[in-house]
């Protein structure tokens, strides 16, 4: 063993033939495969790996597990960096670039130590006292937040895209086994003997749990993993069952790999459903909060133990440890067998028999780390039979270790609603009951004696597989039970008249002294002490501070733990990447994209595209390479109105509708009338919500006596077919009718403007287009380019117009002669901007005006409504409130001043000096070709009939600011309809 | 992470489907007073325990179900059809 390495020469589950070199802090060191990166950075004796987060005091590992509180680093460099990393679950690997967090410059000198001379102003509560009623208000909040934020916070995340990868995967099994020690082990080993389809997941990255820990550790454990494996159970390794969710499904994140190795994922999250879970995640070993207990040297007993066997560290020569119970017994004889000088505190005056050349001083406990950077020793103290503590001496050492009893790790239970249970008994909180096919076992269900963990694994899994029906041997289940020697609950070292720097949870920098403060200020509720102080609120999540915490709490109040109770523990077990949460759910992956079947079309006709929900739609088809979209969309309405131009309407919702019933079904819906309506003929139909609301529009076209073809919104087509669905499963199962969703089936284009039946003219055969044979709001059928076509004289744009609707397949050949008779006469493509431009000239109504809040009568259509028949919404749409003259209704929006643009969204205010929401609001605008404005339509309270011809204020605080505008007719263009029936 | 056995389809994850409501509601007639369509559409039970609801097969093969879920545990004890049948069948 070299000076600089406490790495011992022999032992350990790592490979010495293999060395890998790593960076801290920009510092080189070298470790092998095998070693976490905490047990790398020990064997480097490198003792301070972190700052707190609060007082910035240096941090050492404390533990060897996920409960780790001190060895927090940020692992990898620039967008693969990532914060809060715990050392101790990394596995090593060559090339691995770690830094130390809370501190600058570096852990080893930071210049925030001043917060911990400062301390006293940094306690329980400290930001909400600070900051509330602060003298400057929200200003100077920001500013102080922003200082402090750069003091504190736990590491900082890259700010670049995440360029890893993720996937999701899902699984099933009879029994899923969370944690392979050895009740985990004997678990599947027990329930794959049966003939079950076994999956064992381990969040480390080496099986054995609790094996790796022993002396004889590497060889136990392959064993127990060779066994499991000869019986095929799927063994999931680094793996973490982070919940427990409804019916028993599990989410387990596996990490894949740390490096970067091209397509390869990261890491995988599975979604596993298990008809059987069992629960061997084993028990964390508590501290003892006494002062100084964060000093860089000072680690839990267990974790000092995993160090020396599982990875071949002696950390320190000179060592104390002090315990509660028995556990601190092994590791003190296992440290001594390293040849270390060992003394061992047991708070108890009766416990196990001294190790070999160990001396036990029985019923003394640590009252103070001493050292600044380092432990240089401890302070010990007498503990009398009333619990008060006289300090004896001081024993110099530079490593202590602390076992202060095992808190079994009952979160995924906790998942599932199962509130766990005080022991007073066994000093812990035990897993409650739950009805769910869930088996506690081993140390999570408060064993801590090994061969009953492996009793309790195979007597869980056996009765699993009886629960599943299957043949599995009785094995009786052992109970939790108080020993011969007890674990004494000791969870705080005080002295009278004495203050203590004792932390509960290092991560968070909550001390006892916190806590007391908040039962002084009146937090006597342990969620609500939570808050205040911070407890376990960092990455921890309570796994180390909560019971300390919460016994604290108890002793403060009066009130026993059990009364006491604990703070709820959810989903995720330790943090979790959001990009495993998202998978390949990322970018263009993150939804789907709808194409109409001409998107290729467009596209070689140069659209410029933009998407509407998730439709990819033209928005503008620019004739150079650099015509704007405001220039564009122009051109098109000018072109269109005083030519012709096509549109790729094809998004539209289509639903046939189709039997018998099919003509009263459709009356039903709509506020008018469908029945009577003529084969050949569409008709234009609002549909309101069982409030009353309206919902949707669309044009109906009836093909046959019992074949109608719907239309709905691009938006609405889901939400309506569903709607059909409902009405037709649910209320009204007598009607003959069946509806079914054609909107992919069938490609729409618009054929608008004064030209347009020229257009159609030139191409169209087997049809008579002329106005007498071919009226508007007709439906006829023709040929274009050899293909069959549904012809439909309506008019979106105001205009004399068809829309031509084709079968998807055959949309192109259709909109290539279109387009060859369209170009000729110097007509144009036009997209979505110049199609809602045109709308608002004629005042059509829109998704932003049927915003779920509009009756007909806001929007001008009341007298479409039916009085001779009943449909869905009348009865509602008849309340008194929906007819308030004062409700907004449609108006139309002109600027006052020569040539200002109006803005869709402002706010229209009766005069400059109104706040709040005013009398209503811009949804829509566009600038008018043809009028050579700008124009809007708009929702304003008492609409055309109070407003026509007055002026309100646009309010556009962010954009514009005041704008003056007169409120108009919103039917800007032909209000006739003269063009579109010509 | 619930599992509805679409009577159709089998066992489903509740991701292909979409809620659908109170299926204890009976809708009155369309030319009903407006006061007996405020009650179907505006006053619902919340119970804690078992709910009869609908859930729309959206993603399958799109029937409306009637589903007995416990509004506490998420525990699906039954799911069967809307209504017996189409017209004349039913
Ligand atoms: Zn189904």
């Amino acid at each position: 063993m070299s000076a600089s390495s406490s790495r011992l020469n022999a032992g350990g589950i790592i490979n010495r033939n293999e060395t890998l070199s790593f960076k801290f802090d920009g510092k080189s060191y070298a470790g092998h495969p095998g070693d976490s990166l905490a047990s790398a950075l020990l064997a480097n004796n490198v003792k301070i790996v972190g700052r707190g987060f609060k007082y910035h005091r240096p941090r050492g590992v404390m533990s060897a597990g996920q409960e780790e509180g001190g060895a927090i680093l940020t692992v990898g460099t620039g967008a693969r960096r990532e914060p809060n990393v715990k050392a101790t679950m990394q596995p090593l690997y060559g090339g691995l670039e770690s830094f130390g967090q809370n501190a600058w410059p570096s852990v080893a000198r930071d210049f925030g130590r001043v917060n911990d001379i400062g301390s006293r102003f940094l306690g329980a509560g400290f930001y909400y006292k600070t900051f509330f009623g602060i003298r400057g208000g929200t200003k100077d909040w920001m500013l102080f937040e922003k200082i402090i934020r750069k003091a504190a916070g736990m590491g900082t995340a890259s700010r670049e895209p995440d360029p890893a990868h993720y996937e999701t995967a899902h699984t099933s099994c009879d029994v899923l086994v969370v944690g392979a020690g050895p009740a985990g082990i004997a678990a599947a080993t027990q329930a794959a003997e049966a003939g079950l389809d076994v999956v064992i997941a381990e969040q480390d990255f080496t099986l054995g749990g609790d094996y790796l820990s022993q002396p004889d550790g590497a060889h136990r454990a392959v064993e127990a993993v060779a066994k499991i494996g000869s019986l095929g159970v799927s063994v999931m390794l680094r793996t973490q069952v982070f919940g427990l969710y409804d019916g028993c499904v599990a989410g387990l994140i596996e990490s894949v790999t740390d490096q970067e190795t091209g397509m390869q994922v990261r890491q995988r999250m599975w979604i596993v459903r298990p008809r059987q879970i069992i629960i061997a995640t084993g028990a964390i070993e508590r501290p003892i909060a006494f002062g100084n207990n964060d000093r860089p040297g000072i680690m839990g007993s267990a974790g000092l133990r995993t160090y020396l066997n599982r990875y071949a560290i002696k950390p320190g020569q000179e060592a104390v440890i002090a315990t509660t119970n028995d556990s601190g017994y092994a590791t003190a004889a296992d440290l001594k067998a390293s040849g270390a000088q060992v003394t061992l505190l047991d708070a108890r005056t009766h416990g196990p028999d001294a190790p070999e050349g160990v001396e036990v001083l029985r019923g003394r406990v640590p009252v103070k780390g001493e050292g600044w950077s380092e432990l240089q020793g401890l302070q010990i103290g007498k503990l009398s039979e009333s619990g008060e503590v006289s300090v004896e001496k001081s024993i110099g050492c530079d490593l202590a270790a602390v076992s202060g009893g095992w808190s079994p790790v009952v979160n995924l239970t906790s998942h599932r609603g199962v509130k766990p249970v005080w022991s007073e008994e066994m000093d812990c909180f035990l897993p409650g009951e739950t009805k769910e096919p869930i088996k506690v076992c081993g140390s999570a269900a408060g064993l801590w004696d090994e061969e009953e963990c492996r009793l309790s694994g195979a007597a869980a899994a056996a009765e699993a597989a009886r629960d599943l029906g299957v043949n599995a041997p009785v094995v009786e289940r052992p109970e939790p039970r108080r020993t011969n020697t007890p674990t004494m609950a000791l969870y705080e070292v005080t002295l009278p008249g004495k203050k203590l720097k004792s932390f509960v949870d290092p991560q968070h920098d909550v001390t006892t002294g916190d806590i007391r403060l908040a039962h002084q200020e009146g937090f006597v509720s342990v969620e609500h002490m939570k808050r205040y102080t911070t407890l376990g609120m960092a990455t921890d999540q309570g796994k180390v501070g909560n019971v300390i915490g919460i016994a604290l709490m108890a002793a403060a109040t009066g009130a026993p733990v059990s009364k006491t109770g604990t703070t709820t523990f959810r989903p995720p077990y330790s943090p979790i990447s959001i990009g495993a949460i998202a998978g390949r759910s990322v970018k263009q992956h993150f939804r789907p994209n709808r194409l109409t079947p001409l998107d290729a079309w467009n596209k070689k006709h140069n659209a410029v595209m933009t998407q509407a929900g998730l439709w990819w739609r033209p928005w503008y088809y620019p004739i150079t390479p650099t015509e704007s979209v405001d220039d564009a969309y122009e051109r098109e309405m000018k072109v269109t109105r005083e030519c012709v131009g096509l549109c790729d309407v094809s998004s539209l919702g289509k639903i046939m509708v189709q039997g018998p019933d099919a003509g009263e079904f459709l009356n039903r819906l709509y506020v008018n009338g469908f029945g009577k309506l003529a084969v050949g003929k569409a008709r234009y139909g609002v549909m309101l919500r069982d409030d009353g609301v309206v919902y949707d529009d669309g044009t109906t076209w009836r093909l046959s006596e019992n074949d109608f073809l719907m239309t709905t919104t691009t938006a609405n087509a889901a939400g309506v077919m569903a709607k059909l669905e409902e009405y037709l499963q649910t209320r009204w199962p007598e009607l003959k009718v069946s509806v079914a969703s054609v909107s992919d089936q069938w490609a729409g284009i618009a054929v608008a403007g004064p030209k347009s039946r020229d257009v159609l003219e030139a191409v169209t055969t087997e049809c008579d287009l002329s106005n007498e044979a071919f009226p508007f709001m007709g439906i006829r059928e023709g040929v274009i380019a050899d293909k069959k076509v549904y012809l439909a004289r309506i008019s979106f744009s105001g205009e004399r117009a068809y829309e031509v609707y084709v079968r998807s397949g055959d949309a192109e050949p259709v909109a290539d002669a279109l387009w060859g008779a369209t170009k000729p006469l110097g007509g144009c493509l036009y997209g979505t901007e110049a199609l809602g431009a045109m709308r608002v000239e004629k005042g059509h109504v829109a998704g932003s005006e049927l915003d779920g809040r509009t009756t007909l009568e806001d929007l001008g259509l009341g007298k479409m409504a039916s009085s001779k028949k009943a449909y869905i919404g009348k009865a509602l749409a008849a309340r008194e409130g929906l007819h308030d003259a004062d409700r907004k209704q449609l108006v139309g929006i002109i600027p006052t001043g020569d040539g200002k643009r109006l803005r869709a969204g402002a706010l229209l205010m009766a005069d400059t000096e109104q706040r709040g929401h005013g009398e209503g609001e811009i949804t829509a605008v566009t600038y008018s070709v043809e009028l050579g404005h700008w124009i809007g339509l708009g929702l304003i309270r008492g609409g055309v009939e109070r407003w026509d011809g007055k002026t309100a204020i646009s309010a556009d605080p962010v954009r514009d600011g005041n704008t003056e505008v007169r409120i108009v007719s919103p039917h800007f263009l032909d209000p006739k309809g003269e063009r579109m029936h010509g | 992470m619930i599992i509805i056995p679409c009577p159709f389809c089998g066992d489903r994850d509740h991701s292909e489907f979409s809620y659908g409501g109170d299926a204890t509601v009976k809708y009155p007639a369309l030319d009903a007073s407006a006061e007996d369509w405020y009650n179907a559409v505006y006053l619902r039970k919340n119970p804690r325990g078992a709910h009869t609801e609908y859930w729309h097969h959206v993603g399958g093969c799109r029937s409306w179900l009637v589903v007995e879920r416990d509004t506490l545990t998420h525990e699906i004890s039954s799911a069967k059809y809307a209504h017996d049948g189409y017209g004349d069948s039913a």
